[in-house]
């Protein structure tokens, strides 16, 4: 059992979160998923840190962000595989 | 692991069990806080909990400031009770809710004697509470005198990886044991609500939850001059990587496990129907949230936190853990409960729910939580509107 770089919760996710300090620009990461225990590698775009996210699929402008198997929020600015999905690019459907 | 069937407690009149054998000495409103502070300046062993409001309220605020008064008193974890207010009449009216516990109570108010003459009265009486607490001893309780309330706070998307799940993962393993629990938060299911809803354990439940969730947004959003995005997430949510509210919902929500939540019950308000999980209606800045938990009856806390939420409460101790591995480091000295290395997969989920209750159970017998050792006491009445 390796340690990952990143965990993905739920198999249906398009993103996952960075477990380790921080992924640096052009790194080949190891996103475990917890729901089936499955590993998958995606290159990191960025350097992003602790906690953040990680697009594991391309996706456009009103695409939907799954996380935890769900809708947590929509996408504002396009975002390519292995980039970090945030506050610049996604916005919340609530408020 | 074979989880405890009991812990040691103080046994109190009404049947319950406390895990802390404090004496309060609580202010009935604003203006009597420099008395109380300068009773538990004078009386060692005892503590004041002055707060802000308690002056010209009404309607609804008015009975969840008493409520949330007598329901502190009430609380198991409180051996002894000196009430101090500017008048009699709302003095009694908490003292009244106090004594039908059967313990110790006193009230006393300031008009026609000043604050000289009550410090007095009050300290001798504070004094014989102290001294009588004191010879209290700690008895083996069953493990479902245990009442156990949640709530997260400064948190990242390691708290919905890790810690969460980790509080989910003791209360999948402590319910059926008999315990209370309870969580809250209503504008942190914002985003989960409908899937919130569905646990409730039958429709009378799940029709309430979304009652109070909606009504909940609904002021939120008659009250919003902006999109909320500065408050919900924080900016401390954020800097930690979650960037929505429907993600930090969804994380938030992995603290209940896979549990059934029996009632929702208003701010403050102590459970009626036995054993098993239920959902408060409250704030969700914590220490707002605790305060309103622990006045309704809840005698320990669990407190997840992602990027290092340091709350206390003066009654409840506050048993903090996290997952993530920079805040383990850096705040140590907050941590009672490191379970970082599930996100290194040193640690699985069953080994740090595990890992919790041996934990939550130290503290129940005594130990101090950190926040205890810090002198964190933050008690913060919620309050719905304007006075009069």
């Amino acid at each position: 059992m390796s340690k990952p770089d990143l965990i993905i919760h739920d198999e249906k996710d398009n993103v996952g979160v960075v477990v380790i300090e921080t992924t640096k620009k052009g790194q080949k990461c190891s996103a475990w998923i917890m729901e089936n225990d499955k590993t998958v590698n995606v290159t990191s775009s960025n350097d992003v840190p602790l906690g953040h996210k990680i697009a594991l699929e391309d996706l456009k402008a009103g695409d939907t962000i799954f996380k935890y198997g769900h809708d947590i929020g929509k996408v504002i600015k396009e975002i390519k595989k292995g980039e970090h999905v945030h506050v610049h690019n996604v916005k919340t459907k609530k408020w | 692991m074979g989880i405890p069937k009991s812990f040691l407690g103080y046994k109190r009149e009404n049947g319950r069990a406390g895990t802390r054998n404090h004496v309060i000495i609580l202010p009935v409103d604003d203006i009597s806080n420099a008395c109380a502070e300068a009773v538990a300046n004078n009386i060692k062993g005892t503590i004041a909990l002055p707060h802000s409001y308690g002056r010209l309220q009404f309607g609804a605020d008015l009975e969840l400031h008493f409520r949330t008064m007598i329901g502190t008193g009430r609380n198991p974890n409180v051996a002894a009770v000196i009430v101090i207010g500017i008048e009699p009449k709302w003095t009694k009216k908490i003292v009244d809710g106090i004594a039908e516990t059967g313990k110790p109570v006193e009230g006393f108010h300031i008009e026609r004697s000043g604050d000289i003459q009550t410090i007095m009265k009050a300290s001798k009486k504070a004094q014989e509470f102290s001294m009588w607490a004191s010879e209290k001893q700690r008895e083996e309780c069953p493990l479902s005198d245990l009442w156990i309330s949640v709530k997260c706070g400064e948190s990242d998307t390691t708290s919905g990886l890790a810690s969460n799940p980790t509080v989910g993962n003791l209360m999948d393993k402590l319910e059926p044991l008999g315990v209370h629990l309870c969580f809250g938060e209503t504008s942190e299911l914002t985003g989960a609500e409908q899937v919130c809803a569905k646990r409730g354990a039958t429709p009378e439940a799940q029709k309430k939850f979304m009652n109070t969730w909606s009504a909940y947004n609904d002021f939120i959003l008659k009250e919003a001059t902006d999109d909320l995005s500065e408050s919900q997430p924080t900016a401390g949510n954020i800097a930690g990587g979650l960037t929505t509210i429907e993600e930090k919902a969804f994380g938030n929500f992995q603290k209940i496990g896979t549990r059934k939540f029996i009632d929702v019950l208003e701010p403050a308000e102590e459970p009626k129907k036995g054993k098993g999980l239920y959902f408060m209606d409250t704030s969700s800045a914590a220490a707002e949230c605790v305060t309103l938990q622990a006045a309704g009856g809840f005698n320990i806390h669990l407190f997840p936190t992602g990027q290092g939420n340091i709350i206390g409460n003066p009654i409840e101790p506050v048993v903090k853990l996290t997952a993530n591995p920079l805040t383990a480091k850096l705040m140590s000295e907050h941590v009672d409960c490191d379970v970082s290395k599930i996100l290194s997969r040193e640690m699985n989920l069953d080994q740090a729910g595990d890992k919790l209750i041996e934990t939550t159970l130290k503290v129940a017998n005594g130990r101090l939580t950190c926040a205890e050792a810090l002198g964190h006491r933050e008690f913060v009445m919620t309050k719905l509107y304007r006075s009069a």
